[in-house]
């Protein structure tokens, strides 16, 4: 019998990555929150890699900071090194990457949580989700507590149904040993959610003092360090950082491997869940790639005060003895002592094709998802769900209109999107290469995109947002300036321009030009321009980049513009698609399955054909006609 | 794909009949026009004096290609509602084509199937009544451009498409690969590697090219298919006609044991004749093949001739045969004239609904009457042949210049030095494009390409 019964505005179900932004954004604006989680220690845990960031996942963070959510905040004040990845490469693909104080990441997240108005902590297992005729009520916990709210989300990560798996050993557990959440799946299903299975893995962590790093290249952070939040003070964050190191695996690696496949969970069949194909186990990588003679080990510390180091690219399921005899073949760790084995997790999660562009489900009002739930994997890519499904189910309870963004505004936008219009067959992983409007969507000018929107939203303060405001009208005023200022053929140009192997003018030129030429930048003209007006770095930078790229981002633009024209018309998800005879047999299937929010939504969806949208558009005028 | 752009297309069938009207619709309608139309006698004009024919010539650069009427539009009184121009062209299908090319090449892109009726109601030119209509004509279209696109691509092209899109999209996987996970694949010296690969992949697309003007990428014209039980003629029929020996005749029943190919002119109507192995029962395995096939071209054609000997008797094969060509356009060619007739014509006229023609494909007699009813039935409209297939041929034509162009893009930016991320922005745009020829959607396949090539990940 249910005997506690106690009213909040919003339940978030899990207090892993997404939990946490989900709940703050909630509770930050102004709604009544209760977060529940298996175990109050586990707040904001890294139960795999102890960083946070990388290529692409980088650039959620940037943008889920500039939105106004917590990561970039959190790892800010608690890395222990930094590192922008890709610096060769262009500004499209920088990336930010910082190893974590695991320990201190989650103290801090927890003291954030914990100092947060409107929000309750409650350590208890979701075992139901309360519905009446197709809206969501709110939870029941296992203990037969029954919690109403008016938005529940459900950012329960890899614990439904968890099952740790290495060698012939099984534990129903989460990871790290938690506890499983075994009930809720059940009531999901019975409330007509389809469930999907998936997998993933993570490495051993071994003792710091069994390894030996004269084997081994030494892998240092950035000597400047860019902070993740774009409200972080750049020189607070220039501290000592420590290392990592990097080794390689062998034939003697592979050969062990080789000799016990058949032990395998994964190739016996045991384990049943679809793993994801980037974050592949050492077994994997070894038979699928048989001619590669070594694979890269990273060995990151997992925090400054634990001897606990992380094996990078040595995740496994193969039993305990053979985890040992493999991991010793590699060189620096011959006399390595396992802390922890290596396991591979299977866990329930969504099919998200269940869900809008808001992380609603289409079939229960008021029930939302974010995370690893959702069908995704890393904890960037669950951050930015959880904070999206967080925000919308509190604009749903306030009675405002809801934020979807979109794939030409944000990473976020791609990743969400992919999420509820293709077929997820593996944990999804963000990539640049998934972007396709990435020289647009730069770490560097998150705040430029999407500070406006967070403000809007309520969670980026008057301050903030009136600096990207400033930001981007300096930014506009100097691109300006350098279009049209012309520079003559004078001897101090000449010799600028010899000094850094450019050719030299023959008439004169703009300094939007000179910045053009593939040897020149925007920060090398301080030498001849005396107008230059001083600027803040990151304003220079963005200077620099809209002005080299912009024929690239010129024609970006342009397709963003045919793009957004087919975002803005807008479908009916309760539109039945059989009703329209012209389109063909396989679209209407596909599209009554996805109910896309827009014709551009439509047009992503596989199996439906440019001549099918045409014919929706056509039916959509048709509708429009009839005032419908 | 909605919106503003300028498209264009030849209006009127695609036979070579006396005029032809390209139509052109779009923002940009005019402004097009404008750079590629002068007047007789080289005088002024304005593209504001609309609704009134301007007589004058159409240039491509310096090269002049034909004399012409235009008439211009102003939006929204046209069919499109936008701003159309009209260009009245003699009606040579190499002409139309050349003028079409032209105008794409000066702004427009190719219309899709039924795109100019699909922007009339959205336009609210069409009224509502007709919106069934409307999304009807955009299936059929879209199913029969669809249809001619991959069965009119020649083998060899698809399959060397195929093969270059392979190419790009590994090297696109690469560089992705290395920009997701730049510890463990370096892009060290890549940008050489590339350059040298682009040279062939360059050449390629240029060859493609160069091909698709001599219509070797594309067969063009009427489909006709030449049907019969073995030795009824068809080959020696299909000899006659292309005026070469081409098939192999022999009086061996079942010679022909593939489908053989010729285009022919016939009063400027182009014929692509298709001359199939006999159609009977067998058990020869390699007939069996031909067989099939004869039945597969059969279902695609535009034309059947079908070939009876007249010197035997109808039997089940014949039986076969006719109820094929039921309520299909056919001519029925009562062959072998030449030798003691068995089959009468009114029956066969009668059994099988169509005209029967008689001839004799040996002493060539008769040929001159199929070859009239042949043109009968194209200019009175009987045919209904796929003219979609000349427009996919310059849709194609315009994918393969812009794969061209983005494979110089990729190569200057080697050259500017530019990053490696930018290279592959460019290479995408090549492989959507070959992709559309071949009618192959981009989707998952990078992201595969890459798992399956590049070990990446932690």
């Amino acid at each position: 019998m249910p005997y506690l019964e106690e009213s909040y505005d919003i339940v978030v179900v899990g207090a892993g990555h997404a939990g946490c932004e989900a709940a703050l954004a909630c509770a930050r604006l102004g709604l009544e929150t209760i977060m529940f989680t298996v175990s109050v220690d586990s707040i904001a845990l890294m139960p795999c890699n102890p960083n946070v960031g990388g290529s692409s996942k980088g650039h959620l963070v940037r943008e889920l900071d500039a939105l106004g959510g917590e990561m970039g905040k959190n790892i800010d004040k608690t890395f222990i090194q930094s590192k922008m990845l890709n610096e060769s490469k262009g500004p499209a693909v920088h990336s930010l990457r910082a190893q974590a104080d695991k320990q201190d990441y989650t103290r801090e997240m927890r003291k954030t949580l914990e100092n947060t108005n409107h929000l309750t902590i409650r350590q208890a297992e979701v075992s139901e989700i309360m519905t009446k005729e197709g809206k969501i009520t709110g939870v029941k916990t296992f203990s037969g507590a029954v919690y109403h709210s008016r938005a529940v989300i459900l950012a329960t990560g890899t614990y439904l149904n968890a099952r740790c798996i290495y060698g012939d050993v099984s534990n129903p557990t989460g990871p790290n040993g938690l506890q499983a959440a075994t009930h809720l799946t059940d009531s999901l299903k019975a409330n007509g959610v389809e469930m999907f299975r998936f997998k993933t893995g993570t490495p051993a962590r071994v003792d710091k003092r069994s390894i030996d790093f004269s084997k081994m290249e030494e892998q240092r952070g950035d000597k400047k360090i860019v902070p993740f939040s774009f409200s972080t003070d750049p020189d607070r964050v220039q501290k000592e950082q420590v290392s990592c190191w990097l080794t390689y695996t062998n034939e003697k690696t592979h050969e062990i491997i080789r000799a016990n496949l058949d032990r395998s969970p994964l190739f016996s069949g045991a384990i049943e869940g679809t793993g994801p194909r980037y974050c592949p186990s050492i077994e994997d990588k070894v038979v699928k790639f048989p001619d590669k003679e070594r694979h890269q080990v990273f060995i990151e510390p997992e925090g400054l005060y634990t001897n606990e180091m992380y094996l990078g690219g040595m995740s496994s399921s193969l039993p305990e003895d053979v985890q040992h005899a493999m991991y010793k073949t590699v060189p620096g760790l011959e006399h390595v002592r396992i802390v922890r084995n290596a396991y591979a997790i299977e866990y329930d999660c969504i099919n998200s094709r269940q869900l809008k562009a808001t992380l609603e489900f289409k079939n229960i009002e008021g029930l939302f998802s974010g995370g690893q739930f959702n069908g995704s994997s890393g904890y960037e890519e669950a951050a930015v769900q959880g904070f999206m499904a967080g925000v919308n189910a509190a604009m749903k309870v306030k009675g405002r209109e809801q934020y979807v963004l979109d794939r030409s505004q944000a990473y976020i936008g791609v990743l969400i999107d992919d999420l509820v219009t293709k077929e997820n067959h593996e944990p999804y992983r963000m990539m640049t290469s998934r972007a396709e409007y990435r020289l647009l969507l730069r770490q560097d000018n998150a705040d430029l995109r999407l500070r406006g929107i967070g403000h809007e939203i309520g969670l980026v303060s008057d301050e903030e947002y009136e600096r990207a405001v400033q930001k981007e009208k300096d930014i506009e005023r100097e691109v300006e300036r350098l279009e049209h200022a012309n520079i003559g053929a004078s001897k101090r140009v000449q010799e600028f321009l010899e000094r850094h192997g450019s050719t030299p003018l023959k008439t004169g030129a703009t300094l939007a030009e000179l910045v053009r030429r593939p040897e020149l930048d925007y920060f090398m003209l301080t030498e001849i321009d005396d107008k230059m007006p001083e600027l803040p770095e990151d304003t220079a930078e963005q200077v620099n980049i809209n002005i080299k790229y912009e024929g690239y981002i010129r024609r970006q633009k342009q397709q963003v513009a045919q793009f957004k024209k087919l975002e803005a018309k807008k479908l009916d998800v309760n539109f039945d698609y059989s009703s329209v005879n012209s389109l063909r047999k396989e679209a209407v299937q596909k599209l009554n399955l996805y109910k896309p929010m827009s014709i551009g939504q439509a047009s992503r969806i596989s199996g439906v054909s440019p001549a099918d949208i045409s014919v929706l558009l056509v039916h959509l005028e048709q509708l429009r006609h009839k005032g419908l | 794909m909605i919106g503003v752009d300028t498209i264009a297309a030849v209006a009127t069938g695609m036979g070579n009949s006396g005029i032809g009207i390209i139509r052109v619709s779009g923002e940009e309608a005019f402004s097009i026009i404008k750079k590629i139309f002068k007047k007789h006698g080289g005088k002024e004009w304005s593209t504001d004096d609309t609704y009134r024919a301007h007589y004058g010539y159409i240039y491509d650069e310096d090269e002049l290609l034909d004399e012409v009427l235009i008439l211009l539009m102003k939006g929204p009184h046209s069919y499109t509602a936008e701003d159309t121009v009209e260009i009245d062209c003699h009606g040579s299908v190499l002409m139309m084509k050349r003028i079409l090319e032209t105008v794409i090449k000066y702004g427009a892109r190719p219309a899709q199937p039924g795109e100019f009726t699909k922007r009339a109601f959205l336009n609210g030119r069409i009224d509502l009544s007709q919106a069934e209509a409307v999304m009807d004509i955009i299936n059929a279209k879209n199913r029969y451009a669809l249809k001619s696109s991959v069965s009119q691509l020649r083998g060899k092209v698809s399959q060397r498409i195929k093969s270059l899109r392979e190419k790009v999209i590994y090297e696109i996987a690469y560089i992705e690969s290395a920009l997701d996970d730049p510890e463990h694949i370096s892009l060290e010296g890549y940008p050489e590697i590339l350059e040298n690969k682009l040279e062939d992949m360059i050449r390629e697309v240029k060859e493609l090219l160069d091909s698709s003007d001599t219509g070797r990428v594309m067969t063009e014209g009427v489909r006709t298919v030449i049907l019969g039980k073995p030795n009824a003629g068809k080959s020696s029929l299909m000899n006659v006609l292309a005026g070469a020996e081409k098939a192999i005749v022999t009086d061996i029943a079942g010679t022909t044991r593939d489908t053989l190919e010729e285009q022919i002119q016939l009063e400027g109507i182009n014929l692509n004749i298709v001359d199939t192995a006999g159609i009977r029962d067998t058990d020869d395995v390699v007939e069996q093949i031909g067989v099939s096939r004869a039945k597969s071209a059969a279902k695609e054609a535009d034309l059947i001739i079908y070939v009876v000997d007249a010197s035997v008797p109808l039997d089940e094969n014949d039986e076969h045969i006719i109820e094929m060509i039921k309520e299909r356009k056919a001519i029925v060619l009562l062959n072998k004239s030449d030798l003691e007739t068995v089959v009468d014509r009114k029956e066969l006229e009668e059994r099988t609904g169509q005209a029967v023609v008689v001839a004799s494909a040996k002493e060539e007699t008769g040929i001159h009457d199929l070859e009239e009813a042949v043109k009968t039935m194209f200019y009175d409209g009987k045919i209904d042949f796929n003219d979609q297939i000349y427009i996919t041929n310059v849709r194609h034509k315009t994918a393969l210049k812009e794969s061209y162009e983005s494979f110089m893009m990729v190569k200057k930016s080697i050259e500017d030095g530019m990053p490696e991320d930018f290279y592959s922005i460019d290479l995408m745009n090549a492989y959507e494009m070959l992709g559309s020829i071949i009618g192959e959607a981009v989707e998952e396949d990078l992201v595969n390409e890459i798992f399956a090539k590049f070990c990446t990940g932690k």
